[in-house]
């Protein structure tokens, strides 16, 4: 018995798809344990937080205040504790986003309760929350069980579909006057990319280029598909280390490790390191001119041939079938 | 100014996991280890801001098993001044136990700047930083990707990766602990002077369940296995169009991934 609070993400002021989807969830996994899903929002001009009643949330605490229009860790710690102390749930859901990897595990230990980081499912079993979790980048998983009374885990976008089941539900907004308190790290700045494109970590189509790609200019073939299917692109350590891709773009052990429901690997072998970002992957595409490489014994669908005259005939041709 | 670095051992990124037979962990022997990639950006640019403050001192800090007096010997190698090993003794840890652990064994140090990588590259869990800057009341930035000290060296502006290839600019005062993302910096080789000089420098022996206190795990782990074997799907064949069409078909009405 005990509510569960999920921690909302935002973004320009509206609600992200990652805690839609965690709410989704976590509606099921409250009506296990016989609680109630509320959501905790923090920031500054927060549009529509009822909406989120329609995923399943009871209540949407809101916490505005200019003070953290940025993100910052130590005062939303600061104001997420506070409300958790008072609001008392017996799980605490966050994303394993670039804010949720930072926010959570201070948290936790602010709270003096257990994480389990960057699940790939939940579930519950006798009452407690069971995280299920890859290691050693994916080459093995684990399950997560908690001492204590509240647990604490955060999911990988992706993870979950976010089902608007009570569509026009709307959820209870409490707003709530918190301090944030002292501020040491302060965000003076947000230095944007260059694209617009959903990040690698939480992109649910992306096309990824290899050391076959040859130069950077290259990329330009890959862009332009990833901009008929919504896609983003990323890339090999070969590519990026050869200078053809910007480091951010690796994808792998040492680069992001990625959730998408369709990865399409062009020029890349496939070596242990880069499946080991991607082997989550619900779909995975390879093109390769060698019918020996790795990547073929992985993938779910693999074409045999030169990448520079495959992946142009695939953009056109989805052009062709996606404007139909 | 005294900088602490916290890092790892961990397998060979190339090691093929394998599974006890009771699912109860990994099996241990015959792995060649490593220290954690991250932690060795977290190394080097320790020994870079010392080089820029113009004074100072590195130490490197590893929790674990005796054979992690490897990895802080190769750090020592590079450059760092000390290090400290806290033999983990086999008691119960799970990353909160271990977060305390570092704190208690960093009371006694004070250094300025705490770098430690952004995650380690076994179990991945991502949170012994986050929890050791809540445990020693410091500000943190994670994942960073530039960190330059600012004029009067008590400070720095720190670059934090995040979304879409976005970068949050940070400006903190030390103390302050940094989680070291690739690209931070390229890692110097040991050099073979370096390897001698090695070992000669200090290198403390501390225990675990010294440092401890009442802390206990908060999280288990169990039932380890392997993933879902990936098996080789449809490879097709034929003419460039003919095959790109196929595949088109099949994204969209076989895996409705499109
Ligand atoms: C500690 C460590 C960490 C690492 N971390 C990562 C990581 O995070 N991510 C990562 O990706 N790697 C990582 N690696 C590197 C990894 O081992 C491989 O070297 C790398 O993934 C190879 O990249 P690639 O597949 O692009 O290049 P290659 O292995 O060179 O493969 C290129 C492929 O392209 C194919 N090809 C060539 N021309 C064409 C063409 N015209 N059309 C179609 N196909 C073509 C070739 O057949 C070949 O299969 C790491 C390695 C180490 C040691």
């Amino acid at each position: 018995m005990g509510n569960i609070l999920v921690i909302g993400e935002h973004q320009d002021g509206k609600v992200k798809k990652v805690t839609q989807e965690l709410v989704t969830k976590a509606a099921e996994l409250a009506g296990q344990i016989g609680g109630e899903v509320d959501v905790v929002l923090v920031g500054h001009g927060l549009q529509n937080p009822a909406e989120l009643g329609s995923f399943g949330a009871k209540k949407v605490y809101v916490v505005d205040t200019p003070k953290l229009e940025k993100y910052n860790t130590e005062g939303c710690v600061k104001v997420i504790s506070d409300l958790a102390q008072e609001a008392k749930p017996s799980v605490i859901l966050g994303t394993a986003s670039p804010l949720g990897k930072d926010l959570l595990p201070r948290l936790a230990a602010r709270l003096n309760a257990g994480l389990a980081a960057d699940c790939t499912d939940l579930k519950i079993d006798g009452g407690k929350l069971v995280a299920t979790r890859p290691i050693y980048s994916g080459k093995a998983f684990v399950d997560v069980k908690f001492e204590g009374d509240l647990q604490i885990a955060s999911a990988r976008p992706n993870s979950f579909v976010a089902k608007a089941a009570g569509a026009g539900a709307s959820a209870e907004v409490v707003q709530k006057n918190i301090d944030p308190g002292e501020l040491r790290a302060v965000m003076k700045e947000i230095v944007k990319g260059k694209s617009d494109k959903a990040d690698l970590t939480e992109a649910a189509v992306i096309v990824s280029g290899g050391r076959a790609m040859k130069a950077a200019e290259n990329f330009k073939i890959l862009n332009e598909l990833a901009d008929v299917i919504g896609a983003t692109v990323g890339a090999s350590r070969a590519a990026v280390d050869s200078g053809y891709a910007a480091h951010d773009m690796q994808v792998g052990q040492t680069g992001k490790v990625v959730n998408p429901n369709l990865y399409i690997a062009c020029g890349i072998s496939g070596a242990i390191q880069h499946l080991a970002g991607m082997r989550t992957s619900k779909v995975i595409v390879a093109i390769n001119k060698d019918p020996e490489a790795p990547i073929f014994t992985k993938a779910d669908y693999g074409i045999v041939g030169d990448l520079f005259q495959v992946v142009p005939l695939l953009t056109q041709e989805f052009k062709k079938v996606l404007t139909e | 100014m005294k900088i602490a670095v916290l890092i790892k051992q961990v397998p060979d990124t190339e090691t093929k996991i394998r599974i006890k037979a009771d699912s109860s962990g990994t099996e241990a022997d015959g792995i060649k280890y490593i220290i954690s990639p991250y932690d060795e950006y977290a190394v080097e640019e320790a020994l870079k801001t010392k080089e820029k403050a113009g004074a100072g001192e590195v130490v490197v800090v590893s929790l674990g098993p005796a054979r992690c007096v490897e990895a802080i010997r190769t750090a020592l190698a590079m450059g760092a001044d000390r290090g400290i090993h806290i033999d983990d003794g086999g008691i119960p840890m799970d990353p909160f136990v271990t977060a305390k652990v570092l704190a208690n064994a960093l009371k006694n140090e004070n250094p300025s700047i705490i770098f430690t990588g952004r995650q380690a590259i076994d179990d991945d869990a991502a949170q012994v930083p986050q929890m050791v800057a809540e445990f020693l009341n410091l500000p943190q930035v994670m994942i960073a990707e530039k960190f330059e000290l600012n004029a009067a060296k008590n400070g720095a502006t720190v670059y934090r990766r995040v979304g879409g290839g976005a970068k949050e600019v940070y400006d903190v005062a030390f103390p302050a602990l940094v989680g070291a993302e690739k690209g931070l910096n390229t890692p110097r080789y040991a050099s073979l002077p370096g390897i001698m000089k090695a070992k000669t420098k200090p290198m403390a022996a501390l225990k675990a369940s010294d440092l401890v206190g009442e802390a206990k795990p908060k999280t288990v782990n169990t039932n380890y296995r392997l993933p879902p074997e990936r098996k080789a799907g449809k490879v097709l064949q034929g003419e460039p169009e003919q095959v790109v069409k196929e595949l088109v078909k099949l994204l969209r009405e076989e895996a409705k991934v499109i």
